[in-house]
């Protein structure tokens, strides 16, 4: 025996690490087709390192409150060593996770990942993204520039509709009368420490639940049906090294983006870091033109489709909350869009073309024309999750789906 | 094990009667967590009244100013601009101000004012909490009034929302008082001063 197995020994006689490398990498049998979709899982986890990292870089440097915040944004990058490249890579990574999970949870919707037995998979894995909205938002405020400012108080007062508690309840939150120092330093304490384990721990149970049963995959077949005389799928390779190699090149291509970004479009053209956050916060003026992070747009334009402000709160929680149910609404014998028939791919086009267009319409400033649209784009987002997806079926014709997987 | 001599009863109450307990406990121990959110001494201690000198206004002009960090429009209002706001009620979502959490008791229900030229409002918008900018026309049969850049809600130049825009209360009127002909003192009731 070798050292390093004498080791590796003493360490399994004392934790199970050969049984964990085994069971999630090494002897973990994912399906043989992944494709361009099965990457953002993993880049999901890159970014959210990343977050981590240049986050707690940055928290040395920052100083939390209302006096103090703004100038040491500045300072940080001006005066920090390297201080601009931490900022621009934790602030185009907020983007970056939000482009990287969107696209992850797409890849969810077009193969029928989230469907039984993964119930749970999507469901950790929506309450990791209701998380990471939070995070977001109140990474936002830090800065605490104009836009941070009237960002956060636009969504703070969501929870004035909250029947006959609301006002308390928003004052509760903000700890002020008005957003204030007080409101900072509360948004500094869950972003730095407390969203950041409770997410932590949601990817932990997420990965879980999805090893518990397995990856779906692109032909929506199930590979643990058909095994072989070890019990090994037919249709499964071993993770590692097969998918450990193939995610190399998704970070790879994912970095060139990345930093493609960071170093010659920082702001993202005012996508990723909007104009009015370049001058402080001030508690008498809104921005001209206020608008929230692109990542926010869609949910934030069902809010102001609806003219009444209550109704108009209860529809945008309405259309985060009605993803959570997703496994439950789709009823298609299929899972796949490849066996799916017409009149759902021309649904789900519609469906991501409506997304869209909320998103740039909640960019723009409110004009009558726009709030139609909106009105018909937020229509057509609940159509498709009810009563579509559940009654589709009835409609349209799937192609049989194969005993295997297909390359 | 067996479980033969087990006095079940007795297990069911200690299960229960320590469950209570705990309970109990883990409540108590999340009210200073709780508690310690709401605003501390201090900021409740923040605000004091400010006086604002309208001599000075003209009919259309604005003066803005600030009460407990939030912005405070006070508006010299022409005779026409006044005797426009009775004619337009149909517009608005409440004209005769029956939310009576907008405004004090002592002002008029359709002016929204104590006297009729200068009217005093908060700026900030009743939907989600921006600041309306005040505009010569908002739309063409309502007049003068104001209009918030976030969503699109609209305000006449009584604070009263429109109809059609996703606020849904007036604007809020703050205490206020003439502690003169000319000069208003924010932030204490008509006559406490
Ligand atoms: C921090 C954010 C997240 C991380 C780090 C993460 C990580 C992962 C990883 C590593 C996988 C396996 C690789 C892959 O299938 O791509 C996976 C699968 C999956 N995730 Fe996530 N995820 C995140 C957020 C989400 C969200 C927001 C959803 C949807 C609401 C979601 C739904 C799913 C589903 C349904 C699968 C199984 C896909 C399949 O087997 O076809 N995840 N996730
Ligand atoms: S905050 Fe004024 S319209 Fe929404």
């Amino acid at each position: 025996m070798t050292r390093t197995q004498q080791l590796i020994g003493w360490i399994d006689d004392r934790f199970p690490l050969t049984k964990v490398w085994n069971e999630h990498l090494a002897e973990y049998y994912a399906p043989k087709n992944f494709n361009f979709w099965y990457f953002f899982g993993s880049l999901a986890l890159l970014v959210l390192v990343n977050q981590l990292l240049t986050g707690i870089w940055l928290t040395m440097h920052y100083n939390p409150s209302a006096e103090g915040a703004y100038e040491s944004v500045e300072y940080i990058m001006r005066d920090v060593p390297y201080g601009w490249l931490l900022r621009y890579m934790h602030s185009t990574g907020a983007s970056a996770f939000f482009i990287v999970v969107y696209l992850h949870m797409f890849r969810g919707m077009i193969y029928g990942s989230y469907r039984k037995p993964r119930e749970l998979v999507w469901l950790f894995g929506m309450v990791i993204f209701v998380l990471l909205m939070a995070e977001a938002f109140m990474g936002y405020l830090l800065p605490w520039g104009n836009m941070s400012y009237w960002g956060a108080q636009v969504i703070i007062n969501l929870f004035s509709a909250v029947p006959v508690y609301g006002d308390e309840l928003v004052t509760w939150i903000r700890g002020d009368f008005l957003i204030s120092g007080a409101t900072l330093n509360r948004f500094f304490a869950l972003h730095v420490v407390a969203l950041p384990i409770a997410l932590l721990l949601m990817v932990f149970l997420h990965i879980v639940a999805l090893h518990a049963v397995g990856s779906n995959n692109p032909d929506g077949v199930e590979i643990k049906k058909l095994k072989d005389d070890k019990g090994i799928p037919l249709d499964g390779i071993p993770f590692h090294p097969y998918y450990t190699v193939k995610d190399i090149v998704g970070v790879a291509g994912f970095l060139f983006f990345f930093c493609m970004i960071i170093f010659f479009f920082p702001d993202g053209g005012g996508f990723f870091l909007e104009p009015p956050n370049f001058t402080p916060a001030n508690n008498l003026k809104t921005p001209e033109h206020i608008a929230p992070v692109w990542y926010f747009t869609p949910f934030y334009s069902v809010l102001r489709a609806v003219p009444d402000k209550d109704l108009g709160v209860v529809a945008m929680g309405l259309s985060l909350v009605i993803l959570f149910f997703l496994p439950w609404l789709d009823r298609s014998p299929v899972k796949s869009i490849r066996y799916k028939g017409p009149i759902f791919k021309l649904a789900l086009a519609l469906f991501v073309i409506s997304f869209f267009i909320l998103g740039y319409l909640g960019m723009k400033a409110p004009t009558p024309g726009r709030t139609v649209m909106a009105q018909i784009t937020t229509a057509y987002y609940f159509f498709f999750f009810f009563p579509f997806l559940p009654f589709y079926h009835k409609f349209d014709k799937t192609k049989p789906v194969p005993e295997r997987v297909t390359d | 094990m067996s479980n033969d001599g087990v006095d079940n009863g007795r297990r069911r109450f200690l299960l229960w009667s320590t469950s209570a307990v705990g309970a109990v406990g883990a409540v108590g121990i999340a009210v200073p967590f709780v508690k310690s959110w709401s605003p501390s001494a201090r900021a409740q201690a923040a605000g004091a009244p400010v006086e604002v000198d309208v001599s000075k206004l003209k009919p259309g002009q604005a003066i803005k100013t600030e009460w407990r960090g939030k912005p405070i429009f006070v508006i010299r209002r022409s005779a026409a601009d006044v005797s426009n706001l009775e004619k337009i009620g149909s517009l608005l979502k409440d004209p005769e101000s029956s939310n009576p959490a907008q405004q004090p008791t002592y002002v008029d229900k359709v002016k929204r004012s104590i006297k009729d030229d200068v009217m005093v409002v908060v700026g900030i918008c009743t939907h989600l909490g921006c600041v309306p900018q005040q505009k010569e026309q908002v739309e063409p049969a309502i007049g003068g009034g104001f209009f918030c850049p976030c969503h699109g809600s609209k305000f006449d130049l009584a604070g009263r929302v429109l109809a059609g825009v996703p606020a849904s209360d007036n604007l809020e009127v703050p205490p206020y008082t003439y502690l003169s002909d000319s000069v208003i003192l924010i932030g204490v009731d008509k006559g406490a001063a």
